[in-house]
């Protein structure tokens, strides 16, 4: 909206320029009257976050912004231009959501606790009962607006005429005896009455009396009152039944005097206590060990399988006497090319227990039909199966490449002293790959080790681990592991899953630094 | 080249041929079953790799239109399928070409100017490449969420989201940019500068011409990586008709509504054209990932 708006202010002094100075400065001003657009918008953006307390998006949005500007101004920063925006992508969608993920797992944000603490108390402090009789009521059009007839007991009040522009929490509207007012239409029918709903709602009418009465409901109004009134030292005090509610900053909660918590809670600084959860609380550590340590089985075997398929596959493409080269390596990354999500739905369809047609085949051959989605084992098993039927074209496109630098005079020494097949492959081409292929095989490791769209795909986790008060399952990766705690379980911890995610980064931090160290990157 | 081969060479060749086919008939099988399930009756239907009777039932419901079945009910399509697929490419054309044009500038400064904390920055944005965005979602979103508050074609549930969040993720095609940059002569962009083009001019009218084999690969690479994309639009994007590919594609296969022929169809009809571009261009994209900046 506001970008339209900054655009069309714009335009008139461009213009303006072009009238009346030459092609360069017209450039120039072209080029200022888009910074400052740029900057009004982005200080807008700033302020409207900040008054709305989102502390955190209202810093983003100032640096980045900030060092935009500048960047498009200063002489000296003139690279700068050409390399910020895609720094500021990197700043605002991986780093800047890698802090605060981090900043989460020291909170209680989660589904009871999404509110901040300001927006939690408008919410209680909205809260009506119901205190006096209630009254029907009718809307009728009038000649100076719309007026609210309420008839109490044998007596009709009419209202001043409704003027939507005053409307708004808290504004207040006289009744009036019908008797004073002359010329009132009939009554409108409840789809006008709906229609204007919003707008009735924020009006207290006030009778002759005093009493306060607010809509209740589409036919009737009421004496309504607030249930919370806020006490100076942000505790709440019921208005109904005099009780008082604590503010407790530990929970994040308001509190009656039981002890019981009143929802919806807020969000506080919870400190260590996610990540001592995750360390100390048994239903909680004894799953994560063991995702954990399935997660690097599962990435070092895949690393493993594929590589060797890969590598064997390589070397049989790599001899010169085999014909039809293109044809076998076309075949061979077929399982490359195929979009992931779509072969690894495949594969969930025929590992199907009961029709799938893998569990067809090993019938009709050998009697069995393994159940692959219940039983641990062999759900890791097919998990493995799949990842490596995924990954081996990778590896075998690396490795023909890399086999192509070896010396051939190499085999050809090892041939003449007699040296076998194996002797070659363990003596020569794996001591001669390793170097280079090691940072890829770290890369692979990491990326197997947050595979994602494999597990959620396939297995989505299961079968889940027995005594485990979060979701976890047998085959859960540790980021599927935390996607599930953040997203699907009924609670939505966000703080735990973030806390989760925090030992992760460190864990893909060390790797990503090693795979550095070992590459040797020149810049 | 003499090479000295042993004296049964001719039966290992054989026997490597037989091992080849093996293998590429244990590989295939996935992707041939599912086409022969795609022409099978209902959604249950098991048998033979070419079905006895070949129905087009799924492939009409993928395309959209209602099946008519032989007793007279008619079958509504259970997914756009169609509508996915324009999502999908919409998102990851546009995507790719954002991507393409900030990865190709970033990459020329990267290579062609000097200026300070280049090197940090550029070895930066390949360790926080490596980090998994799956584990920032609850971030993205909220993010997403607070932007789309102002800017409503930026909020969750848009297209748009999906787009602007594919751009984190440019480090790597910065880097095979990069290296292919600074292994073309610079001696040519220089002689222009000396004769008084800007460093811009430079870029745009003798670089980029020269580049055109290595910008073709990046578009590629991130038009798959982008259509292949699961975790950012499986939370940002929720109306149905608002999936991408990738998100509705497991619709089908929920345990209480398993429509496993149906998916059939739609995966073949779906998977083919990326299946085939990829082929297609295989060895140039073999190329970039290989050979690129980042190699050992």
């Amino acid at each position: 909206m506001f970008a339209v708006n900054a655009a069309e202010r714009v335009t008139p002094t461009m213009m303006k320029s072009t009238t009346r100075l030459p092609m360069a400065q017209w450039g120039k001003g072209c080029k200022w009257g888009l910074w400052f657009a740029f900057n009004a918008l982005a200080l807008y953006l700033v302020v409207v976050l900040y008054a709305q307390q989102q502390t955190a998006f209202a810093l983003l949005g100032l640096v980045v912004t900030g060092i935009a500007s500048f960047v498009f101004i200063n002489k000296r920063a003139y690279a700068h231009r050409y390399t910020y925006p895609s720094v500021a992508g990197m700043l605002v969608f991986v780093i800047f959501p890698l802090l605060y993920t981090v900043g989460i797992g020291f909170t209680n944000y989660s589904g009871s606790n999404l509110l901040s603490l300001s927006q939690a108390q408008e919410y209680h402090l909205k809260q009506t009962y119901v205190s006096g009789a209630r009254h029907p009521f009718s809307l009728h059009d009038g000649a100076s607006g719309q007026r609210l007839k309420v008839t109490i007991g044998d007596q009709a009040l009419v209202s001043e005429p409704l003027n939507a522009e005053s409307a708004g929490d808290g504004a207040s509207v006289p009744l009036m005896p019908a008797s004073n007012v002359t010329a009132l239409g009939a009554a409108l029918p409840l789809r006008d009455v709906i229609a204007q709903r919003k707008a009735l709602e924020t009006w207290t009418f006030i009778a002759p009396n005093g009493v306060e009465l607010r809509l209740y409901g589409l036919r009737e109004v009421a004496t309504v009152k607030h249930l919370y009134r806020l006490l100076d030292n942000g505790d709440l005090l019921n208005n109904r039944s005099g009780e008082r509610l604590n503010l407790d900053h530990q929970q994040g909660f308001y509190v009656d005097r039981h002890g019981n918590t009143v929802a919806p809670g807020f969000t506080v600084y919870a400190g260590w206590s996610n990540f001592a959860r995750v360390l100390s609380d048994k239903s909680i550590r004894d799953p994560f060990l063991q995702i954990f340590a399935w997660t690097v089985v599962f990435a070092a075997l895949t690393v493993v399988f594929t590589l060797a398929v890969g590598l064997v596959l390589a070397s049989l493409l790599q001899w010169e006497l085999v014909r039809g080269k293109a044809f076998y390596r076309m075949m061979l990354i077929l399982p490359y090319a195929v979009p992931a999500f779509i072969s690894i739905l495949v594969f969930k369809g025929l590992f199907n227990q009961n029709f799938g047609e893998i569990n067809l085949v090993l019938d009709s051959l050998f009697g069995s039909r393994p159940d692959w989605f219940s039983d641990p084992t062999l759900a890791r098993s097919m998990i493995l199966i799949v990842n490596t039927w995924l990954g081996y074209p990778y590896m075998l496109l690396l490795c023909m490449g890399l086999l192509q630098a070896i010396p051939r005079d190499l085999y050809e020494a090892s041939a003449i002293d007699g040296a076998s097949a194996l002797d070659n492959l363990l003596r020569i081409t794996l001591p001669l790959l390793m170097k280079p292929l090691m940072p890829l095989l770290i890369a692979s490791f990491a990326f197997n080790f947050n595979n994602f769209v494999l597990i959620t795909l396939l297995t989505q986790g299961a079968p889940d681990i027995i005594g485990a008060t979060t979701p976890a399952g047998t085959t859960d990766l540790l980021v599927s592991y935390t996607y599930r705690i953040a997203f699907q379980d009924s609670g939505q911890n966000f703080a735990l899953a973030s806390a989760i995610a925090t030992l992760i980064f460190i864990l893909v931090g060390a790797m990503a630094w090693l795979n550095l160290k070992l590459t040797k990157v020149k810049v | 080249m003499a090479m000295v081969y042993p004296k049964s060479t001719r039966y290992r060749v054989w026997f490597t041929h037989l091992t080849l086919l093996g293998f590429i008939a244990l590989i295939v099988f996935p992707l041939l079953m599912v086409v022969s399930i795609s022409f099978r009756e209902g959604n249950f239907a098991t048998g033979s790799l070419f079905p006895d009777q070949p129905t087009l039932e799924h492939w009409s419901l993928a395309l959209g239109i209602p099946y008519t079945q032989a007793d007279g009910t008619v079958l509504q399509p259970p997914f756009p399928v169609l509508t996915w697929l324009w999502n999908s490419l919409k998102i990851a054309f546009i995507s790719s070409v954002l991507i393409l044009m900030l990865s190709t500038t970033s990459a020329y400064a990267f290579a062609r100017l000097r200026f300070a904390g280049k090197g940090p920055i550029l070895k930066a944005m390949l360790i926080f490449q490596m980090f998994p965005p799956v584990l920032t979602l609850v971030a993205i979103y909220a993010l997403f969420d607070r932007l789309g508050q102002h800017i409503s074609w930026l909020g969750v549930n848009s297209h748009g989201a999906v787009i602007v969040a594919s751009l984190g993720g440019m480090a790597l095609h910065i880097w095979t940019i990069k290296g292919y940059f600074e292994s073309i002569d610079a001696s040519l962009e220089e002689a222009a500068i000396v004769d008084g083009a800007t460093t811009w001019q430079a870029f745009v009218h003798i670089l980029l011409p020269m580049s055109v084999p290595i910008l073709a690969v990046v578009f590629i690479l991130a038009f798959i990586t982008s259509i292949t994309e699961y975790p950012m639009a499986s939370v940002l994007l929720m109306d149905i008709d608002k999936l991408t590919l990738s998100v509705g594609a497991q619709q089908y296969l929920y345990e209480q509504n398993y429509l496993w022929g149906d998916f059939a169809a739609a995966a073949v009809l779906s998977g083919l054209p990326i299946t085939a571009v990829f082929l297609y261009c295989q060895k140039w994209i073999v190329g970039g990932l290989t050979a690129g900046g980042v190699k050992g």
